[in-house]
């Protein structure tokens, strides 16, 4: 049984005062995460991302189609209780300290109090939040507020998380150790769904990624799948470049590009044999920086779906 | 029953910590005082200067904090977002809404109890400092235990605001639902004209019109019994329950209403 399942998933919010119309944000939107995964919901702002989680969590009613999770129909109260969700940008009450507001949610979540008070107290450390467990959120920097909302996220050791932007505000520091986190949900077989226009987190991360561009699925899969991993050529840095044979690069290899210091980076064709073309440049007294094979990243796959997106009709028929 | 309960607890903790909720009723505390100065003005009414003043200060500061908490309950958290905290954990909506409800009641029956606290002690004060000829001379005791009728009255009156601002905090903005709230408050007050429409109006359709609208809004004249306990009149048993039925009955259907409203809402 997939842990999240929907079928023509469509939403549209009425736009303008005196004559509302509908548009469509979220166009008959069909796929399935199995149990297990951590699945990666990629596209740009507007398109359809933070429409998918709320309709999922039944904040939004759905137009058309239908969502379930872990086989029961998306906002059935009872399969909360094994949910987390993390809305994007989060917002939580000034008055509470972190600790208070855990709690809170700790005995929503159905727990009595000592079981409350430990869970708190452990998923606080785990966001890293333990020694400003009695702050109240008032007194919170963003990123703080967006471990606190990790954390709430986690609270009741969840069987499938929905995490919303769950970098969004975060340093470094703070995005490494979300990775880390979501890669620890990964090992004790939680699922994880989440979006992100952040390229290089959901191909660290995803087993496999969705991307939707102005509402519509655009492309779904592995990543493996998705991303051709064949060689698509190298990219040879070289330096301390003669005059002479600066001047005959860009005929030898077209596409040459001149980098800072005096390199060039050099692109070669997949059968080039770059051995080959390193000891000639050596012989010609050029120095090897660096060799890099290109490959078909995900960045690239995104772009090209993105672009290809059908502008958004304003008006249904 | 749980998840409302620990909703109510959530609101009654942040209304302890909001400072507007404090600072209303240390002014009407305040001004129950104050009565007390106003009054040594007055020879021979001061009683009921006291009680007149302290009964409208329950009233008026009570009104604020439910019209305004009331309507901030729902929007302040659809606006900041914070209700997609809550409503992604088991908790129907139906649930976070009677919380949410319970919680501002729960605060109104402290504040009116520090009120009535306050109020009672000038009474007693004013009561010891009076002749005991003065005391003869009025209409009820200075300390009278009968104006707790009228201090109930104004709480179940305050409970129907508290509905009403709800209610319509469920689909309207911040300032509509005050606006629409104050107003149902004002024209509850002087609901008993719509009923008596036909003796001064011939047109059928608009004496039908203020039938219906009598029916409609809140008819708040008879939580306010207070010139009657004021002057020591009788406040009947069987008028009291049935004002009590009635709130609670206004109230029911206020809070379905708002259930079933906010329950099909989509928050954006």
């Amino acid at each position: 049984m997939p842990a999240i399942e929907t079928e023509g998933l469509t939403k549209d919010f009425l736009v303008g005062f005196w004559r509302p119309r509908p548009y469509r944000a979220l166009d008959a939107l069909t796929l399935s995460v199995e149990a297990g995964e951590v699945f990666g919901f990629l596209g740009p702002n507007g398109a359809g991302k933070s429409t998918t989680l709320k309709l999922l969590m039944q904040l939004i009613f759905p137009t058309a189609g239908s969502a379930r999770i872990l086989g029961r129909p998306a906002g059935d109260v009872s399969v909360r209780r094994r949910l987390g969700f993390l809305a994007e940008n989060p917002y939580y009450y000034d008055y509470l300290t972190a600790e208070e507001l855990l709690t809170y949610f700790a005995r929503l979540f159905g727990y009595q109090s000592t079981e409350a008070k430990t869970r708190v107290a452990r998923v606080l450390d785990q966001v890293g939040l333990g020694a400003e467990r009695r702050m109240r959120l008032r007194s919170f920097s963003k990123g703080m507020v967006q471990r606190v909302g990790l954390a709430q996220a986690l609270l009741n050791d969840p069987e499938v998380v929905f995490l919303d932007e769950p970098m969004s505000g975060l340093d470094p520091l703070g995005r490494r150790a979300v990775r880390d986190l979501i890669l620890g949900l990964r090992t004790r077989g939680c699922t994880v769904f989440f979006s992100s226009h952040i390229l290089s987190d959901a191909e660290a991360l995803c087993d496999r990624v969705a991307i939707v561009a102005q509402g519509k699925l655009a492309a779904s899969g592995r990543l493996d799948e998705l991303l051709a991993f064949e060689l698509q050529g190298w990219e040879l840095v070289i330096a301390d470049v003669p005059a002479a044979m600066l001047a005959g690069l860009p005929a030898r290899f077209p596409g040459a590009t001149t980098l800072s210091h005096g390199r060039v980076a050099l692109k070669l064709a997949p059968d080039a044999e770059p051995d080959r073309v390193m000891s000639g440049l050596r012989a010609e007294g050029a120095r090897i920086e660096a060799l890099h094979p290109l490959r078909h990243s995900l960045e690239d796959f995104f772009m090209e779906h993105v672009r290809d997106a059908r502008p958004r009709a304003t008006g249904l028929s | 029953m749980r998840q409302i309960w620990l909703g109510a607890n959530a609101v009654f903790r942040e209304s302890v910590r909001d400072r507007v909720p404090y600072s209303i009723v240390v002014f009407a505390v305040l001004m129950i005082g104050a009565s007390y100065l106003i009054s040594q003005l007055t020879a021979g009414q001061d009683m009921k200067i006291i009680k007149d003043l302290g009964l409208a200060a329950l009233s008026i500061f009570g009104l604020l904090i439910a019209v305004f908490i009331g309507v901030g309950l729902v929007t302040k958290e659809v606006e900041k977002r914070s209700v997609y905290g809550l409503l992604t954990k088991p908790l129907s909506r139906a649930e976070f809404l009677l919380g949410k409800y319970a919680g501002l009641v729960m605060t109104l029956a402290v504040n009116l109890s520090v009120m009535t606290l306050a109020l009672y002690a000038v009474l007693f004060y004013s009561n010891m400092q009076a002749p005991a000829g003065l005391r003869a001379s009025w209409e009820a005791p200075g300390v009278d235990p009968r104006m707790l009728i009228a201090i109930v009255l104004i709480f179940a009156e305050l409970m129907l605001v508290t509905a009403l601002a709800l209610f319509f905090s469920t689909f309207s903005s911040p300032l509509w639902a005050t606006l629409l709230t104050l107003g149902l408050w004002v024209a509850g007050h002087f609901n008993s004209d719509l009923r008596n429409f036909g003796a001064v109006v011939d047109s059928a359709p608009a004496i039908w019109i203020a039938r219906v609208v009598y029916y409609v809004i809140p008819n708040l004249a008879p939580f306010d019994v207070k010139a009657e306990v004021i002057h020591g009149i009788h406040v009947g048993a069987r008028h009291v329950a049935y004002t009590l039925a009635y709130a609670a009955l206004y109230i029911g259907i206020l809070l379905t209403g708002s259930v079933t409203i906010f329950g099909r809402r989509d928050f954006k």
